[in-house]
């Protein structure tokens, strides 16, 4: 109950450390406040994220890019502080197009996986970092990897994240049928992140999509004014 | 740790962890809740029914703290009897909505209960106030608990405005399934109240009689 007070309203008492002249978000630390989601099919997998980031009340980017390439057919989705999972992200493309190389095919979507859990792991104190890995390798085909606060790993069929995800927990467990088309998954990942954009003040902007599968990256980008309506009162 | 606190879950305070819903539909309402009332990991009621009748055609839906829940409840039940007597009707669903109201933004600094309040009155049928941290806000449909947050988005999808009865019962089991397959400290049974000008029917959904999704 408390909870969703909070979440419904917001602060009731502002707290400020510092001088009332500045506004909040000179003090507040970058965020992805964020909804990311990434639905396997057969075949490959679909990514989705809405497009906010915020310091405090002040939205700094509102076309972020969250969906961020790894390697050729592997992406992760960023959730949490924007400094430490572009940090981790940026470690994790360096160490897995070397391990590539010297593997001489592309890696696999959990060898990925695992190297973001070791650095997610290893300063779970220092971080805080909520990476969805999902991509396509030829041994499995479409996966997807959660890597939460905390640094564990498991994979999923369908993983949401984010501060905007708990508002489709529902939606998605209603919604969600093993053997989808990527198209319908298209569909699916669009309508969630739109949904969850219109309960969570820390998420809103574009819906950015991208498709993975063996042939390739298929990205997409549904504006405000094609995002799916629902029932808003 | 010497000495000998008793269990954990005697000195957290008792709280309905909680789901709990109403839905305006064509004529009346449709209310919902769980039953797990916990205190910290233990859960102390398994078959709380935390919907409770206000008068004859208003119920209400309790969540947050079971104590200031109940009260609220049991006080605004009171008043609407007062009421009534002296109006010589049925009150409006408006009127418990306020008095809710005005005991939630009184005592809002004590009290941690949110109550939705839905009834059928001749004046304006089906409604549902929502009356968060002593707010009143009708709406066509309201949300509480710590489960809500899981089903935002599936009640969003899924209401149609100017829904039949049997579908808007449907719509409130099944969001109530997913919030209490997501959520800790919503679980057991699921009660329904289905209100309209004929009356009320109260239904009960045991644990197997749930509606289950892809990955149950």
């Amino acid at each position: 109950m408390a909870a969703a007070a909070t979440m419904m309203f917001g602060q009731e008492q502002m707290v400020s450390s510092n001088n009332d002249m500045a506004p909040d978000w000179t003090s507040k630390e970058v965020s992805t406040g964020t909804t990311i989601m990434a639905v396997e099919y057969d075949g490959g997998v679909v990514v989705g994220a809405d497009s906010r980031t915020t310091t405090g009340a002040y939205i700094a980017n509102r076309v972020t890019d969250k969906l961020t390439p790894i390697h050729d057919r592997i992406f992760c989705c960023r959730s949490g502080s924007a400094a430490d999972t572009q940090a981790i992200a940026d470690m994790v493309t360096y160490q897995l197009g070397f391990h590539s190389i010297e593997l001489d095919e592309l890696p696999k979507v959990e060898t990925a996986a695992n190297l973001f859990k070791a650095s997610c792991y290893r300063y779970r104190e220092e971080l805080t970092a909520g990476i969805i890995v999902a991509g396509w390798d030829k041994r499995r085909g479409g996966q997807v990897y959660s890597v939460p606060i905390g640094g564990m790993c498991v994979r999923q069929q369908v993983s949401i994240g984010g501060s905007g995800s708990s508002y489709i927990y529902g939606f998605m467990d209603a919604n969600y049928k093993p053997g989808m088309t990527k198209e319908q998954c298209m569909e699916l990942v669009t309508n969630a992140v739109s949904l969850a954009m219109e309960r969570d003040g820390s998420s809103g902007g574009v819906v950015r999509l991208a498709a993975i599968s063996e042939s390739g990256v298929e990205r997409r980008v549904v504006l405000g004014g094609q995002l799916p309506k629902f029932f808003t009162h | 740790m010497l000495e000998e606190q008793g269990p954990e879950w005697m000195s957290e305070e008792v709280k309905t962890g909680t789901t709990i819903i109403a839905v305006e539909f064509d004529g009346g309402v449709v209310l919902g809740s769980d039953s797990r009332v916990s205190a910290g990991a233990s859960v102390v009621n398994r078959v709380m029914n935390k919907l409770s009748p206000l008068h004859d055609r208003i119920y209400c839906a309790l969540s947050g703290s079971a104590a200031d829940a109940q009260t609220i409840a049991e006080t605004v039940n009171y008043q609407l009897d007062v009421h009534s007597m002296e109006l010589g009707e049925d009150p409006l669903v408006c009127s418990a909505a306020t008095l809710v109201k005005n005991i939630s933004y009184q005592y809002k600094e004590e009290l941690s209960a949110h109550l939705i309040v839905g009834g059928w009155d001749r004046r304006g049928g089906g409604q549902v106030y929502a009356t968060l941290s002593g707010l009143l806000t009708r709406q066509p449909f309201a949300l509480g608990g710590s489960g809500s947050s899981y089903v935002y988005g599936y009640l969003d999808a899924e209401y149609r405005a100017g829904a039949g009865r049997t579908d808007t019962q449907r719509l409130v089991v099944d969001t109530l399934s997913l919030a209490m397959s997501r959520d800790g400290s919503s679980g057991g049974v699921a009660y329904l109240v289905t209100i309209d000008g004929d009356g009320v029917e109260e239904k009960v959904f045991l644990g197997n009689e749930l509606p289950t999704f892809y990955d149950q």
